[in-house]
């Protein structure tokens, strides 16, 4: 069983100036002890008290101003940051897809980065080898996978790491904004793609500024601000109160038939 | 349905449970797993370094042979050696050595270079000291490329009884026993993991580290019996004393990597082996690694904050 539980979680960031990370000033810190706040190393509370529980099927938006805290909470849905305080627990294959350029070297080809990317998700090579025609046909990259990474558009990495996370079948799926940088025919085939992948995996969480794509993808939402859950229910609820505005209100109504929702919203919320 | 609900949703448990030694058990498990990461990875790096050149990883091999020759010939003249044992024994240390120091260097900053992969794809920190351990081994492996050379050409000397200037004890050449270097270049792989780890996690949090070990290690070089015989030891303290050659036959006994060193180059050259080294590296063994598992689980959980 696919789940995410996350329990009264703080994730805070010692943040070690060129001074304060050497063993001198530990060890005359210690001597010393008078210059008060000094000595300490300054802490960021990128997050505090986080309370979320997700199952099989959920597919959450995360909304929130820079900085509030959304990319930091990705990471700690994916395990890569483990609570400072409180505690977490992650049933699944995690499959994140933040940073497009990391995870990838531009030196070697396309194929060499599906392989590796593949790898690092925890697949085997031999899994790899059987989907990378059915990724290449995907990303309609083409000759261009026996190219060096380097050659790319961003456009095209997109693709890329879009067509090896959705091939994988992962149990998790995290994504961070920024894939926003594909063309709208791609995106298209990414957004069935994506939404058959979530209706066979797990869970979804995607962090993101473009309605439309939330609108897509996900059912609810988790409105970050500074570092904490402000507001947690349906998509249409939160991202109204969020941006003050109903997100579907502007949807095309085929869009809308598509998604199953009612042009105007309801006393109940979305759903 | 509620998107907050509780259902099914398990007590919170007491305590975190990030810093256990089942979590650092957990993590080298795991990455042992990913082995087809780790093996993929380091080979990956030796490719990238000598990608678009013509001869590629071959120019490993050339570096490490025209090393070892210039070494050899001139150190065997400082100490007054036969060239035929000395050039296989400087060669067969400095393969060794090369390894020690790419772990030493590159250990201390195994986190640190890969602060994009830790952050952005979750995978047990292991996983990156197993590659950067795999490299090197793979390294060592073009290395003893020159080994075999330089045996073939010396192989009449090393096969008979020989012994090195200045020393007294006569080696009985090489046999089946040069098998005994399998084990114990195992052994030293097994140090390098632990050594990587704790190196890695103290060298990700106090910066100071790395350039700390980078401006020792040339030190550390020399005075390891590699270019120049334990036998010299013997002979500027008199060279007649029975036993223990005093306290400047300590500057070798008290440095740990000639224990190392000398469990794999001892049985390449067919010397005659004693069972100290292999006591000596076996405590470090045992003590590294109990430093190391302390270290993964009390930090493991800290090196993605500190990367």
């Amino acid at each position: 069983m696919v789940s995410i539980d996350v329990w009264n979680a703080s994730v805070d960031f010692p943040i070690f100036d060129a001074k304060s990370r050497s063993l001198k000033k530990l060890a005359l810190g210690k001597v010393g002890g008078k210059i008060g706040s000094e000595g300490r190393v300054p802490i960021i509370e990128a997050l505090h008290d986080i309370n979320i529980s997700l199952r099989h099927g959920d597919r959450v938006g995360l909304v929130g101003h820079n900085g509030a805290g959304k990319s930091t909470l990705l990471r700690l849905l994916a395990g890569i940051y483990e609570p400072t305080r409180g505690s977490s627990r992650i049933v699944g294959k995690v499959a994140p897809v933040f940073d497009l350029g990391v995870g990838m070297d531009p030196e070697i080809s396309g194929y060499e980065n599906i392989m590796i990317r593949g790898l690092f998700l925890g697949m085997s090579r031999k899994e790899m080898e059987k989907r990378v025609d059915d990724i290449a046909e995907f990303t309609e990259l083409g000759d261009y996978l026996s190219m060096p990474l380097r050659t790319y558009s961003t456009g095209m990495r997109v693709r890329l790491a879009l067509g090896v996370v959705t091939s994988i079948d992962p149990e998790i799926l995290l994504l961070d904004e920024g894939i926003g940088a594909v063309d709208a025919a791609f995106l298209e085939k990414a957004r069935d793609r994506l939404n058959d992948l979530v209706k066979r995996s797990g869970i979804l969480v995607f962090a993101s500024h473009s309605d439309d794509f939330l609108v897509e993808l996900c059912s609810t939402a988790i409105w970050m601000d500074e570092g904490q859950v402000k507001m947690h229910g349906s998509l249409r609820e939160v991202v109204t109160s969020y941006k003050g505005r109903d997100p579907y209100e502007f949807l095309s109504t085929e869009t809308l038939e598509r998604i199953g929702q009612p042009r105007v919203l309801s006393r109940n919320g979305g759903e | 349905m509620q998107p907050t609900s509780t259902v099914d949703r398990p007590a919170a448990p007491l305590a975190p449970n990030s810093r256990t030694f089942a979590r650092a058990f957990a993590d080298l498990r795991d990455a042992w797993h990913q082995r087809e990461l780790w093996a993929h990875l380091g080979w990956q790096d030796i490719k990238q370094r000598y990608r678009r050149s013509v001869i590629g990883p071959l120019w490993i091999t050339i570096s490490m042979g025209t090393t070892a020759l210039a070494l050899g010939l001139l150190y065997s003249q400082l100490f007054n050696q036969e060239l035929a044992t000395f050039l296989p024994y400087v060669t067969a240390g400095f393969i060794i050595w090369n390894f020690i120091l790419g772990v030493v260097t590159e250990g201390t900053g195994v986190f640190i270079d890969n602060e994009g992969l830790i952050k952005h794809l979750p995978s047990p920190i292991t996983v990156h000291v197993l590659r950067m351990v795999w490299r090197q081994v793979l390294f060592f492996a073009h290395n003893l490329v020159v080994y075999f050379i330089v045996l073939i050409i010396f192989f009449p000397a090393l096969t008979e009884q020989y012994t090195m200037e200045g020393d007294k004890v006569v080696h009985p050449g090489l046999s089946w026993s040069v098998l005994m270097a399998v084990p114990g270049f195992a052994l030293v792989v097994v140090n390098a993991v632990w050594v990587a780890l704790l190196f890695g996690i103290i060298s990700t949090r106090f910066r100071d580290i790395p350039p700390v070990i980078h401006s020792f290690i040339n030190l550390v070089f020399f005075m390891t019996p590699i270019v120049w015989h334990v036998g010299v030891l013997n002979k500027v303290t008199g060279g007649e004393g029975e036993g223990d050659g005093g306290w400047r036959v300590l500057i070798a006994e008290l440095n740990p990597l000639y224990h190392f060193v000398e469990i794999v180059r001892a049985p390449l050259l067919g010397q005659t082996q004693d069972w100290h080294h292999w006591v000596v590296v076996g405590s470090f063994t045992v003590v590294g690694w109990a430093l190391a598992l302390v270290a993964m689980r009390n930090y493991r959980a800290r090196v993605s904050y500190w990367v």
